[in-house]
């Protein structure tokens, strides 16, 4: 094991790959500036920086991704991928599907959101979920630095599009991370502490505010499983399934709005498929339907903390008690 | 690489305007077809000047590009009619239609969508990837339409910047949709848009074969010796509606006329006539030819299989 934060994890899992890979390159605003040590030992023609042009920027990782390279592209905030938006959904996400599968797009797409910077809206928008929508791509958002460099890298060994979405207060956090090759595989979800009685479900910066509730909870007498997410799209269905036929409760917390939003997908997969195991209503507990404001105060609103996680998963554990 | 016959040239076009035609006739069976009548040269004589290595991107308007980079008639027909048998598979129908053993990458429809993939194409070729061949480039065809989306400025400014090896092929039709080019830019020619960039560029007659295949192996011969851009404007015009079937009850009779004067098939078997490169009884039997292939590759198509229903969700993911 050896200690890494988060930004450190990502750039060694970066440089690991493009050693073993000749196919992947790296493009984006500032990338070259901020990576001198990739530009070093790979070369300008791998690590590039760009224009201010996030459109032709996916497109170009696009085109050079149906051609055989595999490229990584770093789009700075998630806000500006609403620039990019063509590129990633309509060519990347689609192309191979209306070629009759002669194409791939073995892409990985960075973006950076989440509150605690107090830059307001137009940096901060969880929008995850919007590429979950989107048919032909993967969505990854991870918690901690050895999920960041073993889902970057899985992201990088796969052939199909990938959006990485990283929380930016996460970027300076510490987390140890196994030593030498590590890759943690798409689509498979973490059970970061086992509990019978209720279910919390998160991703990225959340999932730490679960575990935190998670022990106050244990002082309350209830025993919370915490699960984290990690991969979005594909979701790990079978594990969320067996946590909650298991505990019978279900609260699932992230920082996004909770419109058409991953906790919406998971109460109607859990309604669907586990509705005969449910004690209680599924709960979300979710970022507003507003954009995210720059006071430290209002931004720190705006995200589900522990307190609250709390008390929603002891209000359905204990009104469920007193109600037996 | 040895260019074709001017008289191959001609087959081209007559095979392109009968496949388009045709098409035209079944509207309501093909859904979202987009014809390039009237813009037959550019698609002839920019292939033409292409080779085997280089690579294609196209967009709605496609049939034309596909045709002379060699397509078989059948299999595009089956997958404008969404058959089994078709270049996708049945999938694109006529809106996106891809084949990747032409080297015709990645037609998108979304107007511009092209002009941001076609940096990335070229970016492959200029590192030698693995699907790439060396000393290929990359044309891009799109028109003046997507000339005015912001993309086109985005993929021009990186193309030069990052010495790309990629042909911009501008196909000046006069009509965006349903607008008037003269409505949405102040200039007749793109072209002007784009020399503040830097690159070279030249405009020419697209509807004269003869001079958009000079003017092609000039710019292709630029690209690839160079390994940076060109921009190359064909003007020309969409005989046409946007998409099938179309009245065209908002074009100006005089002007689609005009140009009709001006049919690029028109010219070039009067040229040919007049030189005595081809003979009316030769010109004949090439027609003969044409329409027994379109009416082979309808059949074909009618004939194809609808792709299984499994496919609705196969290639989703690689």
């Amino acid at each position: 094991m050896q200690e890494l934060t988060v930004n450190d994890a990502v750039s060694s899992a970066l440089a690991e790959e493009m050693r073993r890979d000749p196919r992947v390159l790296m493009f984006g605003e500032g990338v070259a500036t901020t990576r001198p040590d990739l530009v070093a030992e790979f070369g300008s023609e791998r690590v590039r920086n760009t224009p201010l042009a996030e459109a032709v920027i996916a497109g170009t990782a696009a085109g050079a991704a149906a051609m055989g390279l595999r490229p990584v592209i770093d789009l700075l905030y998630a806000p500006f991928l609403t620039l990019s938006m063509d590129a990633i959904i309509n060519s990347a996400g689609k192309l191979r599907y209306l070629s009759g599968g002669q194409f791939a797009f073995p892409m990985v797409v960075l973006a950076r959101t989440g509150a605690g910077w107090g830059v307001g809206a137009q940096h901060n928008h969880n929008l995850e979920a919007m590429f979950v929508h989107a048919p032909g791509l993967k969505v990854v958002m991870p918690s901690n630095a050895a999920d960041f460099k073993g889902l970057l890298k899985s992201a990088l060994h796969d052939d199909n599009p990938v959006m990485f979405f990283m929380d930016m207060t996460l970027g300076h956090t510490p987390g140890a991370v196994p030593a030498g090759e590590h890759v943690v595989p798409l689509g498979r979800a973490a059970v970061l502490r086992s509990g019978r009685d209720v279910t919390l479900v998160s991703y990225s910066k959340t999932v730490g505010h679960c575990l935190t509730a998670a022990q106050e909870l244990a002082e309350l007498g209830v025993d919370a499983e915490v699960i984290d997410l990690r991969t979005l799209k594909p979701l790990d269905e079978a594990t969320l399934l067996r946590s909650v036929r298991k505990s019978g409760r279900l609260v699932v917390v992230h920082e996004a709005a909770a419109p058409c939003g991953v906790g919406a997908e998971i109460a109607a997969l859990v309604s669907e498929q586990a509705f005969e195991a449910l004690k209680s209503p599924v709960r979300r507990l979710t970022g507003p339907d507003a954009p995210a404001p720059s006071s430290w105060v209002l931004e720190q609103a705006g995200v589900p903390q522990p307190e609250a996680i709390v008390r929603a998963a002891a209000g359905l554990v204990l009104c469920d008690e007193v109600s037996a | 690489m040895s260019s074709p016959s001017r008289l191959a040239l001609l087959e081209t076009m007559m095979l392109i305007r009968a496949h388009e035609e045709r098409l035209a006739k079944d509207a309501g069976q093909t859904p979202g077809t987009c014809t390039a009548v009237g813009q037959e040269a550019a698609a002839a004589g920019v292939m033409a000047a292409l080779s085997p290595r280089d690579r294609i991107l196209t967009n709605h308007r496609s049939a034309g590009h596909l045709l002379a980079r060699g397509a078989d008639p059948g299999r595009l027909m089956a997958e404008i009619l969404g058959r089994a048998d078709g270049y996708c598979r049945g999938k694109s129908g006529s809106l996106h239609v891809s084949a990747k053993e032409l080297g015709v990458v990645l037609t998108s429809t979304i107007v511009g969508g092209e002009l941001s993939l076609a940096p990335g194409v070229a970016l492959a070729q200029k590192m030698g990837s693995a699907g790439t061949e060396a000393g290929g480039i990359t044309a891009v065809f799109f028109g003046d339409g997507a000339a005015c989306e912001g993309i086109l400025h985005e993929s021009v400014n990186l193309a030069v910047t990052w010495k790309l090896p990629l042909l911009y092929v501008c196909e000046n039709n006069q009509w965006q949709a349903f607008v008037r080019r003269d409505e949405t830019m102040p200039n007749a020619q793109v072209r002007e848009w784009v020399q503040g960039h830097g690159l070279p560029s030249f405009a020419v007659d697209g509807n004269d074969v003869d001079a958009v295949r000079r003017a092609a192996l000039a710019a292709a011969e630029h690209v690839r010796t160079q390994g940076t851009p060109y921009f190359l404007e064909l003007v020309t015009y969409r005989q046409r509606g946007h998409y099938e079937p179309d009245d065209q009850a908002y074009v100006d009779r005089d002007e689609l006329a005009r140009w009709k004067e001006r049919d690029p098939i028109r010219m070039l078997r009067e040229r040919l006539l007049a030189e005595g490169v081809i003979a009316r009884g030769e010109l004949a039997h090439l027609e003969q030819r044409v329409a027994d292939t379109i009416a082979a590759a309808h059949a074909f198509a009618l004939a194809s299989p609808w792709p299984e229903l499994r496919e609705l969700t196969t290639d989703v993911y690689a």
